[in-house]
């Protein structure tokens, strides 16, 4: 396995120059200073943004050198990250994660099912978007987003 | 008149009160006989006290009363050891004493057998019944002089009272309980064979020394042969092991302990086991002048079994008083690892490392009696409240009985070993003495290399496990939230109660904080037990400093530390980080349906180290599954129960009595029935006599 | 005050600070040379102080039906963590809490932070509390008997378990850190050291899975400034537990003398020391995975088994 390791060297994507957020914008919010723990709560998703999430958070993307970081409890989490629409089961699991988390906190919806039901919307079992559940501060894109855009929006949250 | 002579008369006095009192009492209410029954506890407790410190301060006493005992006398003969030992019993029945005066007033659920009925103090048998009431003073009385007992009669007349009366006490509620007729039955069993063993230790000793007094046995001990010695060492240790709960004679503690009203287990556990202690000393060390190494082997063997049986044992048992029951064991068991290491150090003439195993043994016993009244008062108090025995079933208990909580939660921490307790100095003590064997002057024989390493591994062991056992109990007894219906109206108990405990906390306090204050009487105490010497092994003011070895520790400074640091980061960290606490639902994985019943159980809690030591252990379990009406492969409910039972006593004892069993069923065809064959015994036995009378003048 | 002891109480001082200050950055370290093996990037060396700083703004949650136990117990854990850094010889020997330096006090005080976080877990009421609780009284449990011994093979030779005698003893006959006694001893006390901080193979720091946790699971409930000591705790145990074992089995450069060129040389080799240990720590978990529950005991019994043997070779091959 040490050769492995010696072999693969440093894999990782480099860092962006500077910052921007989802919505474009350069300044970040500087309220968690450099650190936030993520907490990502599936309300119904097809499981393709968690396969963008793992993917940014791995060796390539590597998210945690922003200083991000995900986290098993709503309790250790700035940001709730939501992706997939909002089912009928997971309403009150999602406002139980939410209530969970100290403040100050931030939602960020991932995906177009987190936006606005994508594919998914007037499904019977979709009770709506995160929006409808829990005030959303981030939405990102797409279906599923590129790592860069989550890298991105979630660098804005962080401020490094 | 001397403070041992005032002490000795506050007991016989109380005691006598009490006897006189009983048959006058019937006409006074309820609530005046328990009040006088607890005072004259506290007065017997205070007489000890009083007559143990005089003793302890350098005063010695004795008397001899020719006529008061048939066939001999009875002396009373009173020196340090004795004193401590009497100090210990008067301290724990005065804190006893004042708890019992509030215990039938508190009102009784009783929930945990399927009785009903609340059991009213005037009932016709119970703890509100005179013949409890006046045993209560009596058993107290008895167990303060038997450390004063100064001739073989006197001391066996003794213990033999204080058997009786801790019967008729252990019996107290067995007309609400059926359990509790079979735990007297086990516990009167095996105290009386214990006696068995001590009267023929004893009178083995006294026949080859030609008289029965100790001071007589004490000069003549030097002329038996070796032999006689181990014959009686091994008697009375097998006797006094039993009395102490030394595996594996203990199997009458987690039996009796359980089913006795909570100060009565008090007073047992913290007060009788240790006279079993005190046998072992006084023969052991002063009456027989200490003696060859394989005596304090097997001692130190049989006191690391105990250790680590009780301390596994009580891990795994969820009934309070059962957990304390085993507690006890296990730190006879450290108290007599300490006591054999002792003695095998004296017989090798290594006094300074002896004398300091013998202090931290003493001082362990001391400390055991201070927190384990404590803990047994505590459990009483809850038991009272709820009418529960089961950890599984109680929680939340610190919101509803505040000071009980917190009181239990000190006596936990003492019994722990952690710092700043109080079991902590002495097992610290003891570990200095253990580690220090092998790095005196000159190379170490075998057996102490081999028996050292073991020695503090079982005593590490037993700390570890014993740690954990005491979070299981404070933790999921008292904390978060109530299990049951009747821990969620538990309500705090009566004054008198609280006071009672207080004031054993208070003990634990000082002997966390100022264990040296204790050190210099223990001292004197060494002096009686001539192997040991009259070394002075540790001194210090604040700091606990080891003459002889380098070591040293301070318990003030930790408790200061740990206390002082605290606060200030907590005062630090308010003032930093200023957003206010929010009390919020338990997270649960978002799920809905969250009840208190889904916290972890005192069962769940010791499951992984069941696990582990289950070859020791073996747990038994029953699964019961209810399917679903309508289809097996949906399932209605699920029965889960574990039963850790006594190893020991399922492997030891029915072998033995299945022994007895067919010995009695053998000596039943001798006992037919038939008028015609003991008409023809008495005329066999006749002839018998004739002949020989015939052949032998 | 003379200038000695007031060059001894300066050095307890920085030691605290430096241990307080240092043990963030260690875990850190630990965390970027994991990452420059997986080939990452990693967070930096600054990420757990700006994590602390962040928690600390945070707003802490009690749950319902917890006692003070639950909000009292991060400040016990890292008092107690404090009174370590105060009183164990890291950089000097010469400190004036040599009273509570005695081995065995050192371990007690490091039971009782455990003890204090395990009954915060009961507090919560919470399953995965309780659970975290069980696992790490259990561990804890059976660690104990390691420490024990091994810190009686290692006080044999010495005649005292007093930490500064051990460490200066060490210095003056570095042929005994050589011995079968001390080696079987450093092993020993190397598995201990990893399963007491909640390292690899024994729990996973950095799991997700609540079934895995042993110390996560305990601390799941906390969140806030009560968290931010619960962390600061957890790195100050990694860097004591750490710095023991490193001044245990390599004790030049600590300072026996209390003096301004001694204490400054033992600052540095501190830290270089507990940085090659840590480094060393996590890269060797790299290689491995979380070992199920139950093998636990197992490997704590064989780091017994290695104490025993220390002991009993410290006398026969004396």
């Amino acid at each position: 396995m040490l050769r492995l390791v010696h072999r693969s060297g440093r894999i990782a994507e480099p860092a962006l120059p500077t910052r921007q957020d989802a919505l474009g914008n350069d300044s970040a919010d500087t309220i968690f200073g450099g650190s936030i723990q993520v907490r990502h709560v599936d309300a119904g998703s097809c499981n393709g943004c968690e396969i963008e999430i793992a993917s940014a958070f791995g060796p390539v993307y590597d998210l945690e050198r922003y200083g991000v970081r995900l986290v098993a409890s709503p309790r250790h989490a700035d940001v709730l990250l939501v992706t997939g629409p909002v089912t009928r089961n997971m309403v009150d699991p999602l406002l139980k994660a939410y209530e969970a988390m100290p403040s100050p906190k931030r939602v960020v919806a991932l995906g177009d099912c987190a936006r606005d039901c994508g594919v998914f919307a007037g499904a019977y079992g979709v009770q709506g978007a995160v929006s409808d559940f829990v005030p959303v501060d981030v939405t990102i894109a797409g279906c599923p987003p590129e790592p860069e855009a989550i890298i991105a929006a979630l660098r804005g949250l962080s401020g490094r | 008149m001397s403070l041992i002579e005032s002490g000795l008369l506050l007991v016989a006095g109380a005691a006598a009160l009490a006897c006189v009192g009983t048959p006058l009492s019937s006409r006074a209410s309820q609530a005046s006989r328990t009040m006088l029954s607890g005072a004259l506890t506290c007065l017997v407790g205070l007489g000890g006290v009083l007559a143990g410190v005089g003793a302890l301060a350098g005063d010695s006493w004795s008397v001899t009363v020719p006529r008061l005992l048939p066939l001999s006398q009875a002396v009373l003969a009173i020196d340090p050891l004795s004193g401590l030992f009497m100090t210990l019993v008067g301290a724990v029945a005065i804190a006893t004493g004042i708890y019992s005066t509030g215990y039938p007033h508190s009102h009784d659920h009783d929930h945990d057998h399927n009785h009903n009925h609340d059991q009213t103090p005037d009932a016709a048998g119970g703890i509100g019944s005179r013949t409890v009431q006046a045993a209560l003073p009596l058993f107290a009385a008895a167990m303060v002089a038997v450390p004063a007992a100064g001739n073989v009669t006197t001391f066996l007349v003794l213990w033999e009272l204080m058997a009786l009366a801790s019967l008729v006490l252990v019996l107290a509620e067995h007309r609400a309980r059926p359990e509790v007729g079979q735990a007297g039955v086990w516990y009167a069993a095996m105290t009386h064979a214990g006696l068995v063993a001590i009267l023929l230790g004893l009178v083995v000793f006294a026949n080859a020394a030609g008289t029965e007094t100790f001071a007589g046995m004490r000069t003549a001990s030097v002329g038996l042969s070796p032999a006689t010695r181990s014959l009686v060492f091994l008697l009375v240790f097998a006797g006094f092991g039993s009395k102490a709960g030394l595996v594996p004679l203990h199997v009458w503690l987690p039996r009796a302990h359980p089913e006795a009203p909570s100060y009565v287990s008090a007073l047992m556990s913290a007060a009788m086991v240790n006279l079993g202690l005190y046998g072992v000393l006084r023969v052991g060390f002063d009456l027989l002048g200490g003696g060859p190494r394989w005596w304090w082997i097997l001692v130190l063997a049989v006191g690391a079994l105990s250790a680590l049986y009780g301390v596994l044992q009580a891990g795994a048992a969820t009934d309070l008083k059962r957990l304390l029951a085993y507690s006890t064991t296990e730190n006879l068991g450290l108290i007599f690892i300490g006591v054999g290491a002792a003695g095998m150090f004296a017989a090798a003439g290594d006094a300074p490392l002896a004398s300091l195993l013998m202090i931290a043994a003493v001082l362990h016993t001391v400390n055991h009696a201070a927190f384990k009244t404590l803990l047994f008062l505590g459990a009483g108090a809850v038991l009272r409240s709820t009418g529960l025995r089961d950890l599984d079933k109680m929680g939340g208990l610190a919101h509803r009985m505040p000071t009980t909580a917190v009181l239990f939660g000190l006596g936990a921490l003492g019994a722990s070993g952690l710092p700043p307790g109080n079991g902590f100095v002495s097992e610290w003590l003891l570990l200095q003495g253990l580690i220090h064997s092998l790095s005196g002057a000159g190379a170490p024989d075998v057996a102490v290399a081999i028996a050292m390493p073991l020695a503090v591994g079982a005593v590490a062991l037993t700390a570890g496990l014993g740690v954990a056992m005491f979070v299981k109990a404070f933790g999921v007894g008292f904390l978060a939230r109530p299990r049951s219906a009747e821990a969620a109206v538990a309500t705090e108990v009566p004054r008198s109660m609280r006071a009672g405990m207080a004031l054993a906390a208070v003990s634990c306090g000082i002997l966390a904080l100022a264990p040296l204050a204790l050190v210099r009487s223990l001292e004197r105490v060494l002096v009686t037990m001539p192997s040991i010497g009259d070394e002075r092994p540790v001194h210090g003011a604040v700091e606990l400093q080891l003459s002889g070895i380098t070591g040293s520790m301070s318990p003030v400074l930790i408790a200061l530390g740990l206390t002082g640091g605290a606060l200030l980061i907590a005062v630090l960290v308010r003032r930093w980080g200023g957003q206010p606490r929010r009390t919020a639902l338990v997270w649960g994985c978002g799920g809905t349906r969250l009840s208190p019943r889904m916290q972890y159980t005192a069962t769940a809690y010791a499951e992984p180290l069941t696990r582990v030591f289950d070859d020791v252990l073996r747990p038994e379990h029953d699964i019961n599954i209810t399917h679903h009406v309508e289809s097996r492969y949906l399932v209605e409910s699920v029965t889960y129960r574990q039963r850790v039972s006594d190893r020991i006593e399922n492997r030891l004892y029915p072998p033995l009595l299945a022994a007895a069993l067919w010995w009695a069923a053998m000596a039943r065809r001798l006992q037919n029935g038939s008028v015609h064959r003991y008409l023809a015994y008495g005329l066999v036995g006749l002839l018998v006599v004739l002949i020989a009378v015939g052949v032998t003048s | 005050m003379n200038t000695v002891t007031s060059w001894a109480v300066l050095g307890v001082v920085v030691q605290v600070l430096l241990v307080v200050a240092g043990a963030p950055v260690l875990v850190a370290l630990m965390r970027q040379v994991r990452a420059r093996l997986e080939g990452r990037v990693g967070a930096g060396l600054g990420q757990p102080w700006r994590d602390l700083r962040k928690l600390m703004r945070k707003e802490p949650i009690a749950p319902d039906g917890s006692t003070i136990i639950f909000t009292a117990a991060p400040a016990v854990a890292l008092s107690s963590m404090v009174l370590i850094a105060a009183a164990a010889p890291f950089i000097t020997t010469t400190s004036p809490l040599d009273g509570v330096a005695d081995l065995y006090a050192v371990v007690s005080l490091l039971l009782v932070a455990s003890i204090a976080l395990a009954l915060a877990g009961l507090d919560t009421g919470s399953a995965f509390g309780g659970m975290g609780s069980s696992r790490t009284v259990t561990v804890a449990a059976l660690a104990e008997p390691t420490l024990l011994v091994a810190g009686f093979a290692l006080s044999v030779r010495v005649g005292s378990s007093n930490l500064a005698s051990l460490v200066e003893h060490g210095q003056r006959a570095p042929g005994t850190i050589l011995s079968p006694a001390t080696l079987l001893a450093a092993v020993a006390l190397w598995i201990v050291v990893v399963a007491e901080a909640g390292r690899l193979p024994v729990d996973n720091p950095s799991t997700h899975l609540e079934l895995t946790m042993i110390h996560e699971a305990t601390i799941l409930e906390y969140a806030g400034r009560d968290l931010a000591l619960v962390e600061l705790g957890s790195a100050m145990r990694l860097a004591v537990l750490l710095g023991l074992w490193g001044n245990l089995f390599l004790p030049w450069g600590v300072a026996t003398t209390a003096g301004p060129g001694a204490l400054a040389l033992g600052v540095v080799v501190f830290v270089v020391k507990v940085a090659v240990l840590g480094a060393v720590l996590a890269a060797s978990e790299v290689f491995m995975a979380k070992w199920r529950l139950f093998r636990v005991p197992e490997l704590l019994a064989g780091s017994f088994l290695f104490g025993v043997l220390a002991v009993s070779s410290s006398f026969f091959l004396a």
